[in-house]
């Protein structure tokens, strides 16, 4: 066990906890909270696997805004404030495709991995990842910033009423 | 120094809970709030299998994870688009309360409001349409 393995180990138990609480709390705002301490121990987690750019990109829109979103979103739909038990339906299935899922590919991963160590490659900060991007990568980039106007047009569009109606004749 | 391991069975438990959180929540934002835990395992495995492999081309796990999320933002602006709109119409953001036929009213036509097909104003001249198609009759 290195430093390492005892770090990433603190800040994956953080972020499976704050994930468990995100999908069982009873109040919605604390859905939202307990995000924020999943995504945010997910990027100390990249910081430890020395992918620094991916980790405050990750700050950056995830608990910057990707969690603020969302937390309008609860307050724009009038969310209760306090308890509410309707939040889950039958716990059953779910219980049982998401632990397969989950624990399934745990065992295929151990058992893909056992207790091999490795090196860590060298940080992956802003200069590494912005020459592999421009220099591999243009295409997909490129299409990617298309993309986002699209979605940007597409939620303007899906939000105004006056312009959705129209869009049939 | 590490073990690879740890970070991918962190990452397969976080996608477990997010495939438990999309089937057992029924309010529309708190299954997005699943979502993004799937996207964020998903990121995880790019980001460890990006350190801990020696490729041919360095450092595409990191470029990957930075366009799942710059894809997982703009699914969430969508998403709460549709979801803002849900409730609009709705008055409600449960998912499984969401009929899957609608029939618009004739008379509605402007407005683009729709209403259920069991609703107390149907009549026999409105056609059901999918609530995808945004078709009025005129």
């Amino acid at each position: 066990m290195t430093t390492a393995d005892i770090l990433m180990l603190a800040l994956g138990a953080v972020a499976v906890g704050a994930a468990a609480a995100v999908v069982t709390t009873r109040q919605i705002v604390r859905a939202g909270l307990w995000l924020v301490v999943a995504l945010g121990s997910l990027a100390g987690l990249y910081l430890i696997l020395s992918a620094e750019l991916v980790a405050w990109v990750q700050v950056l829109i995830y608990v910057g805004a990707v969690v603020v979103l969302l937390l309008f979103a609860v307050m724009l739909t009038r969310a209760p404030i306090g308890v509410s038990a309707d939040l889950d339906r039958s716990r059953w299935p779910g219980l049982l495709i998401g632990g397969g899922a989950g624990l399934g590919l745990a065992a295929l991963l151990i058992d893909a991995y056992r207790w091999s160590t490795v090196d860590l490659v060298t940080g992956a900060g802003a200069k590494e990842v912005g020459t592999a991007i421009f220099r591999s990568w243009v295409l997909p980039f490129e299409v990617l910033s298309v993309l986002l106007l699209a979605a940007l047009v597409g939620a303007i569009v899906i939000s105004r009423p006056d312009v959705s109606a129209r869009t049939g004749r | 120094m590490m073990h690879p391991v740890l970070p991918y069975v962190i990452a397969a438990l976080l996608f477990g809970l997010g495939v438990y959180g999309v089937l057992t929540r029924r309010n529309a934002v708190l299954l997005l709030m699943a979502v993004e835990l799937i996207l964020n395992a998903v990121n995880l495995v790019l980001v460890t299998a990006d350190t801990t492999v020696r490729a041919v081309l360095p450092h595409t796990g990191g470029v990957f994870a930075l366009f799942v999320i710059v894809l997982a933002a703009a699914e969430v602006g969508v998403g709460l688009a549709i979801v803002l709109q849900l409730y609009r119409l709705r008055q409600s953001v449960q998912v499984d309360e969401v009929p899957l036929s609608y029939e618009m009213r004739p008379d509605a036509a402007g407005s683009g409001e729709a209403v259920p097909l069991d609703g107390d104003t149907w009549s026999p001249n409105a056609r059901a349409v999918s609530p995808w198609s945004v078709e009025v009759i005129p």
